[in-house]
């Protein structure tokens, strides 16, 4: 239990720092950063306050301590991925719109020049 | 420059993602069997030479910037056709499957019955066509689950050579399937309460080029496209006839 409470510090302490550098070097934007550095703090918080995972454990009923944690630690990333489903899908809707608002345009300014030679 | 001219302008369409060995020669079929109809091949960003093929034989052409898939790149046509003022648009695939004799069935169709979209059908009579027993079999699962949805039966779902007038273009234009958009577009057009009929089609076999749907991407087609018609179905309630648009582009 303990040496699982260890590397769930440590695998939180260097996705927190890695997010953080990540944002620095502008390799992910502040908005998009957000929901990482929340996560890996609900983990790193998790794995430091035992009685709190405790408390969890008992009033949830579920068997054990661990599976608490990877059902929280599960259920975040599942709600982060979900999120950033929603975040690829309008990216994708407006790269299209785009894309063919692009293609139009030029078709117009091709037409134009066609035109006045 | 395509021009929108005359009282019920049409332009015809054809979507091309390497189609360099075909496209040329459904642009010259066209020209052939529809004289003094401009054509505009949306090139999906193809890697080969289509582009040139297809102005070499007279065609207008719109290059996306990058790739779209099938939805977006019709779409991308739509667009254009609808700022242009065209009354009527049939989509003719770039592959030389479909048989431009027909286009003026298609719209003779599209004038004389009013309706919104009129589908060049393989098996409204006995034409000769043949198709793949896997793809036959989807048709076959589709056309039952078309059925009940929209109110008749549809023989030929999955045909791409369609027509439409300027009411569905204002509808396809705001809002148009991505991928595999055929089937998903009946549903978004019944939704309007818009109106479509099928005409008999010759469809020849490709014979160059291979089809975007692979045996092995069989299945995900079945599924995608039936998520995309009970979404379209859930959306919202039926619209009347102009009604506003479902959503923003591309949905």
């Amino acid at each position: 239990m303990t040496s699982l409470l260890n590397v769930t510090t440590i695998l939180s302490f260097i996705l927190l720092i890695l997010v953080l550098v990540s944002v620095r070097r502008a390799h992910i934007r502040v908005e998009y950063s957000v929901s990482w550095l929340l996560a890996s703090a609900i983990m790193l918080i998790l794995s430091r306050a035992r009685p709190a995972l405790e408390y969890i454990t008992t009033h949830t009923g579920i068997p054990d301590a661990p599976l608490t944690l990877f059902l929280i630690t599960g259920g975040v990333f599942l709600l982060m991925f979900f999120r950033f489903s929603v975040i690829i899908s309008h990216l994708r809707d407006d790269n299209i719109a785009l894309a063919q608002r692009v293609a139009i345009l030029e078709y117009h300014v091709r037409s134009r020049g066609g035109n006045e030679s | 420059m395509i021009r929108a001219t005359g009282p019920d302008p049409l332009l015809i369409i054809v979507p091309a993602f390497n189609e360099e060995a075909a496209v040329g020669g459904v642009v010259r079929a066209v020209h052939e069997h529809v004289p003094g109809v401009p054509v505009l091949v949306i090139d999906d960003c193809s890697g080969d030479n289509t582009v040139n093929a297809a102005r070499a034989a007279g065609a207008e052409v719109l290059p996306l910037a990058h790739h779209l898939g099938l939805g977006g790149c019709v779409q991308a046509g739509y667009k254009l056709a609808h700022e242009l003022g065209f009354e009527y648009v049939i989509r003719v695939d770039g592959d030389g499957q479909h048989d431009a004799r027909d286009i003026p069935r298609i719209l003779e169709k599209l004038k004389t019955t009013g309706c919104e979209m009129v589908i060049g059908s393989r098996f409204v009579s006995e034409n000769g066509s043949s198709t793949s027993p896997v793809r036959s079999l989807g048709i076959w699962f589709f056309r039952a689950v078309l059925r009940p949805i929209l109110g008749k039966p549809v023989r030929d779902p999955t045909s791409g050579f369609v027509g439409v007038n300027r009411e569905a273009l204002g509808v396809f234009s705001r809002s148009f399937p991505l991928e595999y958009p055929e089937i998903e577009a009946l549903v978004v057009l019944q939704r309007k309460r818009f109106r479509f009929e099928e005409v008999p089609c010759r469809m020849r076999p490709r014979t160059t080029g291979r089809s975007s749907i692979t045996a092995a991407k069989s299945l995900y087609y079945i599924f995608h496209v039936l998520l995309g018609v009970f979404v379209n179905v859930l959306k919202s309630g039926p619209h009347h006839r102009g009604g506003a648009p479902s959503g923003p582009s591309g949905k």
